[in-house]
């Protein structure tokens, strides 16, 4: 158990939306709230899955609904808490650690602004490894664990509890229906894990990656070094591509942002084009020299994309025209390589008819 | 037609007339202090001409960067009062939460968060809480705070709560100023909230500047209407900049783009204003600056000001030249170029004096430069004319030559060949640019409100109608008028499909 301090919650920042691969929303303002809390004195430890006993109990969390609405709502850190203690009152029990739902964006965050508040400490683990669009597409559905009971809070003092549910997709459904009534917003505890099932099911030691990737690329720009390579070291990634991008088309649809964007080759990849579709997040990227179109990378290997002079994240909401892009590709946690995982978010689970090849071998 | 464009720089002040579309005659003074002086001293030196004195002139339009350096200097501003809308929404997150301690330490004075605001889909998140603010302005009062920002939850979406706060700070507070977030942004509480704080504190300001604006004209015996540009290169009533200082903040740039679209006729180009210190690259689409569409940061603070999309280097005419190895820039001379430079015998290598070694420009005195050699100027030029190179490819949106429009003092660092540029444009009087930008500046008329009970194209064509009258009315030729942009938000919860339409036009500035 080691104290997290403001300094690694700055990387975690930077880190998190790198792993967010182009969504999973800025991280800013969870940071912002962050800041304050340590500036009234507050801190949060974070501990390894494996010191958890079997039978502890650790509490899921996630912010739900609109990127849009987020902007306007803001990230208020007590909600987040209070669905926390949501869970604890509905059982009866009290929760040993907080984890995230998802490492990539602002979710990263919301597992410390509970903890900042209920003195909890918060688990290096979550359930993505990275960012995804729908409930389904976790560690811990593809173990089939139970999907139920999931708390939501809107701070106007509406609480609900979905308790039971047949699958996890009806969970989807059935806690999008109150998170749309509450403002397309709504603070989310998910089903509890036993120390047991995080240390079976849960992706290990994300937050402490995404402070490291974070705080390389925060050291290569304060000593104008290459913030990419100080990424690809870290994360032992691949540099796939290096360029300029020339388009970007976007629709919504379903309730996601999805499209493509062109990048054109520079340097060494003078001559070819990148091209890269998205569902919130980087799905698949297609190499294209002259008539041959390959794909080269795809879910649920990472595919982040990267300003070429900052090493910053772009997100698929405010990529644009022109920008300087290094696309990069970090391996996929090992639970989303078996074939019950790339069921859940491999190419076809986004509609991609392609059999998943690793960048990695 | 006749109309004088005044661009207020950091360090020069520029003075065009415009005459039936012609650049009659074009001035520079330098900056001052009070701001004032530096346009009485233009207006002087322009009125020199005969063909200045006599006649009408139909207005006067003033681009100025001073209200976005007072945020960036820490000057003038005003002790503030906030009032956000929309607990127990975003209640961990106040105004002022994400601004640098120096600004905020000047600023932030009373802050309130009160019950009210809206969700995205036309509801309410909490009825307005009508009492708590009327205590609120009582407290403002009596704490002798003269300016307020005002901001609600989802604003741009209803702005019933902001403005029903405006009419109790009016009723309580009559002398107080207030801005109310909606008419400055979008979606992004923090950031719109962020504008409206920014312009409360500049409330003082942009009244005893605009005020020192009509003085000077009115010294110099021109009776003419006064109009101030905004960011988006059309321009506001005197009286309106009063009120919403913030929408100049980017006028500097805008006006030179616009003046490069004017000057060289070309709608569609890559534009480079090489001043003294830096160079500003934009490109122009259909006559316009492209917007950028990110969060843009004044003076440490965030904000989603539609500015143009600018790539700045640090390269100008001052720029000093360094040796080993060898450099240029971005240290400047700065308003000093003419002091300083070898040319203007001064003691300072600077990017001029390497041009008038390489034979590309004539100013001040070439037996001077001895110490600099023939090959070392020459690889200066070669260093520039790289910078700018890459300045413009980061800029491009298509690959393939385009063409360039270079203007600014110091033009004469991008030569006429360069990689990418299938041409280099120059212009008569682009050292005068921006403000040229500033005296050919279009007048909007901008319609913002909901429509019942109507087809979207019903509601469109309703909200444009609107649009176009507030912009005859301020002014615009209604032949030369034109839709800029349209924006429509369905608002799901309300009945009668319920629409907020924002419709915003602009036309040529009509003779009077």
């Amino acid at each position: 158990m080691r104290e997290i301090t403001l300094d690694d919650i700055e990387s975690l920042a930077v880190g998190a939306w790198i792993l967010g691969t182009g969504g999973g929303g800025s991280p800013y303002l969870g940071l912002l709230n962050m800041r304050r809390l340590y500036a009234e004195g507050r801190c949060v430890k974070l501990m390894s899955p494996f010191d958890l006993a079997d039978d502890d109990w650790v509490a899921v969390v996630s912010n739900m609904g609109a990127p849009l609405v987020g902007q306007e709502r803001l990230a208020d850190s007590r909600n987040i808490a209070r669905a926390v203690e949501m869970q604890q009152a509905y059982h009866g029990w009290k929760f040993r650690a907080v984890m995230s739902l998802e490492i990539g964006g602002n979710n990263s965050i919301q597992p410390l602004m509970a903890a900042a508040h209920l003195g909890l400490p918060v688990v290096d683990a979550d359930t993505m490894g990275r960012a995804y669009p729908e409930a389904q597409m976790t560690s811990v559905a593809v173990g089939d664990l139970r999907p139920y009971p999931c708390a939501l809070y809107d701070p106007r003092g509406i609480e609900a509890m979905v308790t039971q549910v047949p699958n996890w997709k009806w969970m989807e459904r059935a806690s999008r229906k109150i998170c749309t009534e509450m403002g397309s917003i709504a603070s989310t505890c998910k089903a509890p894990r036993t120390g047991a099932e995080v240390k079976e099911w849960g992706i290990h030691f994300t937050t402490s990656k995404a402070i490291g990737i974070g705080k390389r690329v925060r050291e290569a720009q304060r000593r104008h070094e290459d913030p990419i390579a100080a990424v690809l070291d870290e994360a032992q990634g691949k540099l796939l591509f290096r360029g300029k991008v020339i388009d970007v088309a976007r629709r919504t649809t379903e309730g996601f942002l999805r499209g493509t964007a062109v990048i054109d080759g520079l340097d060494e990849d003078r001559g070819s084009r990148l091209e890269l579709a998205f569902q919130n997040e980087w799905v698949v990227a297609w190499r294209v020299d002259g008539e041959s179109r390959t794909p080269i990378a795809m879910s649920p290997d990472l595919i982040c994309v990267l300003d070429s002079v900052s090493g910053n994240a772009f997100g698929t909401e405010t990529i644009r025209y022109g920008m300087r892009a290094s696309v990069i590709a970090l391996p996929a946690p090992p639970v989303f390589l078996t074939p019950k995982g790339l069921q859940h978010v491999g190419p076809r689970a986004f509609g991609y008819d392609i059999d998943f090849r690793s960048v990695f071998g | 037609m006749r109309r004088i464009g005044i661009d207020v720089g950091g360090t020069n002040t520029d003075a065009v007339l415009l005459e039936d579309g012609r650049v009659v005659h074009a001035v520079k003074t330098p900056t001052t202090e009070d701001v004032t002086g530096g346009i009485l001293a233009s207006l002087d030196l322009l009125r020199r001409k005969p063909e200045v004195a006599q006649g009408r002139i139909d207005g006067v339009i003033i681009g100025t960067t001073h209200f976005i350096n007072a945020v960036v200097q820490r000057r003038h501003l005003g002790k503030i009062a906030a009032v956000r809308i929309g607990m127990p929404a975003a209640a961990s997150l106040p105004p002022f939460c994400d601004w640098p301690q120096d600004l905020a330490a000047l600023v932030a004075g009373e802050v309130f968060m009160l019950e009210g605001g809206h969700d995205y889909d036309g509801r309410e998140i909490m009825p307005f809480a009508e009492a708590e603010m009327r205590a609120a302005a009582r407290r403002i009062r009596e704490a002798g705070i003269g300016a307020v920002g005002v901001s609600a939850i989802f604003s741009p979406l209803d702005p019933s709560h902001e403005e029903r706060a405006a009419a109790i700070l009016t009723q309580e507070c009559p002398d107080a100023q207030v801005t109310l977030s909606h008419r400055l942004g979008r979606i992004g509480l923090l950031e719109r909230e962020n504008a409206a704080l920014l312009n409360a504190a500049l409330g003082d300001l942009a009244r005893v500047t605009i005020e020192g604006f009509r003085r000077a004209i009115a010294a110099s015996g021109i009776d003419a209407p006064l109009f101030i540009t905004q960011n988006d290169g059309t321009v506001m009533a005197a009286e309106t900049a009063m009120a919403l200082p913030v929408m100049s903040f980017a006028s500097g740039a805008t006006n030179s783009m616009r003046g490069a679209a004017f000057l060289s006729g070309i709608k569609d180009a890559m534009v480079v204003d090489v001043g003294g210190t830096s160079s500003d690259v934009g490109q122009l689409r259909n006559g316009f600056p492209r917007e950028a569409n990110s969060v843009v940061e004044v003076g440490g603070v965030r904000t989603l000001f539609r500015m143009p999309d600018l790539y700045s280097i640090g390269l100008g005419g001052g720029s000093i030249v360094k040796r080993e190895p060898l450099n240029v820039g971005p240290e400047s001379v700065g308003y000093r170029l003419t002091q300083e430079a070898l040319v203007f015998g001064g003691s300072a290598v600077t990017a001029t004096d390497a041009a008038v070694k390489a034979g590309v420009v004539a100013i001040g005195d070439a037996g001077r430069l001895g110490e600099l050699s023939r090959e070392t100027a020459g690889a200066v030029m070669t260093l520039a004319r790289e910078k700018l190179e890459d300045a413009i490819d980061r800029m491009k949106t298509e690959a393939g030559d385009v063409t360039l429009i270079a203007v600014g003092g110091g033009a004469f660092l991008a030569p006429d060949r360069m990689a990418g540029i299938g041409e280099v444009i120059r212009v008569p009087h682009g050292d005068c640019a921006n403000a040229v930008g500033a005296a050919v500046a279009q007048v909007s008329g901008e319609t913002d409100q909901i429509y019942r009970d109507m087809t979207r194209a019903e509601a469109i064509a309703a909200a444009e109608a609107q649009a176009v009258e507030r912009a005859r009315a301020a002014g615009a030729d209604p032949a030369t008028i034109q839709t800029i942009e349209i924006e429509d938000m369905p608002l799901a919860y309300l009945p009668g499909n319920a629409l907020r339409v924002r419709v915003r036009v602009a036309g040529e500035m009509a003779s009077t």
